[in-house]
């Protein structure tokens, strides 16, 4: 019984598209992710740049990489949501 | 004794312990016991997610850090976020389409091999352990100032706690448990942020006129041929101290013993007011020259000396916009008041002296006060090195992985991702300012900065206080209980049913479960007290470079390189657990731990994701290549 799956999915026709795009989604995080720490270390003055309404580059950067993710997250469900119902059974591709 | 704060939190426990009477019926198999039964709507698992997520480390840990190091601690915020990208992008649905409960079971989805079997639950259970150190070390800091009861007696009680929850009902509790915790701490450290713009700042905080400020003594001196001589003759200069380029005057008033921090400016010297506290060698605890007792406690501390330019009465801002209040804190002509401890041996007396450091908001709104980013090639890379552990430990956790079986469909642990970012996010984005607002207010305790977020919410009264510490404790009790199902499972179902092949009843299975969670809440209980005063942030930090050093590269390996092997998977995780966990034990900070120098630590960093975890990936393919003839694997 441990070894079935908490509860069965067919197979999945957009398993291969949704692969793709959230290994580009990934990519593109980690490279603004990476960006963070190499300001950090490279040119570490400019974090205490003010940017926008009084604050820091620091601060903007921050706050940036955490609503960035979320906004990534929506476009990767709208996209795989869509690939979904295009592949779903009964449907033309 | 106020009564309120303890009946709020034992409402509270009571309420958590009820919920899972309530849900143990739903609890009869192996399926409900460890996922839920595989039914859990997906926005609840989300909230769930962030349950589970925003454990002791994320209140208490980041920010009691902020408190202290300013931008530093929020560097844990960005990270522990940054890390469900890789959860969401490239582990969540392949992960759900192996259908399996646990980190082993997935890993051996294919292979059914006893190394892989073994070495996994192993890590799972290091992991665990790890990640339950933090959350034991926070239990305990939060009853101190709640019960008025000692460090270890809090860990005792929430291991006791939690024991009795998962022997009781295992998983699908935790999971109701879970959404109503993570969405009161979103909901009640919103009001402690807000709570903290409209009060705005002041030079002269006093917990809503609960506590007098103190304002510490500054005084003038000079060198009188080599020797200090202070200003005004009342004050006697008994000795001079240099410990790591602190250097540190004792001097004597009426009889009384009083530290000061000696600052030379081109002004002259100054000399700056130090709380301390003498340990003597029968044990007795002098603070600030008298015995410690409930009339003269170690002072919380904190504030700022300007506010943009700005002191005194003229200073004091009003009420403050989200932005303005942090566009004022980090305004350059801002200085703020924050105490570093000092440690030392003085006539026989083990002292710690609390010397305050005056630094500028612009220093303390980036990173550097704790992450030498400006510092030795060393400590750039230990800097690299926690930014990277953060961001892929996530996805390698054991008790976030298990959440993935709780709900029906792979679209299903997608979303409930994405509702764990949304909240996750807001919740990092709060700790911030709570943890700023406690480093300006007065309320960080300087011999334990874990406690700041809930001391910050006593300083708007005590219902906030006791609310927000029962949902803290309640924090803890959900991710301890989470952690421990996954440990006990890694025991009982990998290591016990599959490993030694004892083919045990669904009945069985879930008794060993519950005998195997009890075992790992001791040993839980025990480390909670060892490492009473570490900041849990930074506990926590090590446990994600443990599990993104043992599992990650394992997970992805597997999911994507199709020549990986079980010899491979196998290496890979032991050689990620041995690495990590050996340069933990010989770092700095356990050095210290230990007693000993720092300086001496064989190993001078104190993050070892950046050698572990690629030296981890590097087994892993190069064992795969060496044994690629005799097995790969397939996913799709």
């Amino acid at each position: 019984m441990l070894h079935e799956p908490a509860s069965k999915s067919g197979p999945d026709p957009a398993m291969a598209y949704k692969s793709r795009l959230g290994a580009w989604m990934f990519v593109i995080y980690a490279l603004i992710y990476a960006g963070f720490v190499a300001v950090n270390l490279l040119a570490p003055a400019t974090m205490s740049s003010e940017l926008l309404w009084g604050l820091n580059v620091a601060v903007v950067y921050g706050f940036g990489l955490i609503i960035f993710a979320l906004v990534l997250a929506l476009i990767y469900n709208a996209f795989c949501m869509r690939e979904e119902r295009r592949l779903a059974p009964g449907k033309e591709s | 004794m106020d009564w309120m704060p303890i009946g709020v939190f034992l409402a509270f426990v009571g309420g958590v312990l009820g919920m899972s009477v309530y849900f143990a019926r739903k609890a009869r198999s192996a399926a409900g016991y460890y996922a839920a039964g595989g039914n859990i709507h997906w926005a609840v698992n989300g909230i769930a997610f962030a349950g589970d997520y925003l454990s002791a480390a994320s209140f208490l840990g980041i920010c009691g850090m902020i408190a202290v190091a300013g931008y530093d601690g929020f560097l844990y915020s960005i990270g522990f976020l940054a890390g469900w990208i890789v959860a969401m992008f490239v582990v969540a649905e392949p992960m759900k389409r192996l259908g399996k409960y646990t980190f082993a079971d997935a890993l051996d989805a294919k292979f059914n091999n006893k190394g892989i079997q073994l070495a996994a639950s192993i890590s799972t259970l290091v992991v665990s352990i790890f990640y339950l150190i933090p959350q034991m070390v926070g239990a305990g800091v939060l009853v101190t100032p709640l019960l008025g009861l000692p460090h270890y007696l809090g860990v005792i009680m929430v291991g006791g706690i939690v024991i009795a929850i998962v022997a009781t009902a295992g998983m699908t509790s935790t999971t109701y448990v879970q959404f109503l915790k993570g969405g009161l701490l979103v909901i009640f450290s919103l009001v402690i942020v807000v709570a903290v713009g409209y009060r705005g700042l002041t030079t002269t905080p006093d917990q809503g006129g609960a506590v007098p400020f103190y304002a510490y003594a500054e005084l003038s001196a000079q060198e009188v041929d080599g020797r200090l001589v202070v200003a005004d003759p009342l004050w006697e200069v008994l000795g001079t101290k240099t410990v790591a380029d602190t250097a540190l005057v004792q001097l004597r008033r009426e009889e009384q013993e009083y530290w000061f921090k000696k600052i030379v400016h081109e002004g002259g010297i100054s000399l700056h007011e130090c709380q301390f506290v003498a340990v003597g060698s029968d044990g007795a605890r002098m603070i600030n020259g008298a015995p410690e007792s409930a009339a003269n406690p170690l002072r919380q501390m904190g504030n700022l000396e300007r506010i943009a330019g700005k002191s005194g009465p003229e200073a004091d801002t009003g009420p403050l916009g989200p932005f303005e209040l942090l566009a004022v804190i980090g305004h350059p002509d801002t200085l703020i008041r924050i105490a570093k401890a000092v440690r030392f041996e003085d006539a026989g007396r083990q002292m710690t002296v609390y010397a305050p450091s005056f630094v500028s908001g612009a220093q303390i709104m980036k990173p550097g006060q704790r992450f030498k980013v400006e510092g030795t090639p060393l400590q750039k890379l230990d800097f690299v090195s926690l930014m990277l552990a953060l961001f892929l430990g996530t996805a390698a956790l054991p008790h976030i992985l298990i959440r993935y079986y709780t709900v029906p469909t792979p679209a299903a642990a997608r979303k409930s991702t994405i509702v764990a970012i949304a909240a996750i996010g807001f919740f990092y984005v709060l700790t911030l300012y709570m943890g700023l607002g406690a480093m300006v207010s007065a309320v960080v305790n300087p011999a334990d900065n874990n406690m700041s977020a809930p001391l910050l919410a006593r300083s708007f009264g005590a219902l906030l206080f006791a609310v927000i510490s029962a949902i803290a404790f309640a924090t803890v009790l959900g991710t301890v209980a989470g952690l421990i199902v996954a440990a006990s499972g890694a025991v009982a179902h990998d290591l016990m049913d599959r490993f030694f092949g004892l083919n045990l009843t669904d009945k069985r299975k879930v008794m060993a479960g519950k005998l195997a969670a009890v075992c790992v809440g001791v040993i839980a209980i025990v480390f909670g007290i060892l490492f009473q005063g570490v900041n849990v942030s930074f506990l926590v930090g090590l446990a994600f470079a443990v599990a993104a050093s043992a599992n990650l590269p394992s997970i992805l390996m597997l999911l994507f390189w199709k020549k990986t092997t079980s010899q491979g998977i196998v290496a890979s995780v032991v050689v990620g657990i041995v690495s990590s966990v050996g340069i933990i034990l010989l770092s700095p900070d356990l050095w210290e731990l230990y007693g000993l120098q720092r300086g001496d630590s064989p190993i001078p960093l104190s993050n070892p994701g950046i050698f572990s975890i690629p030296l981890s990936f590097a087994t892993l393919v190069v064992v795969s290549l060496m044994t690629k003839g005799r097995q790969s694997v397939d996913i799709n």
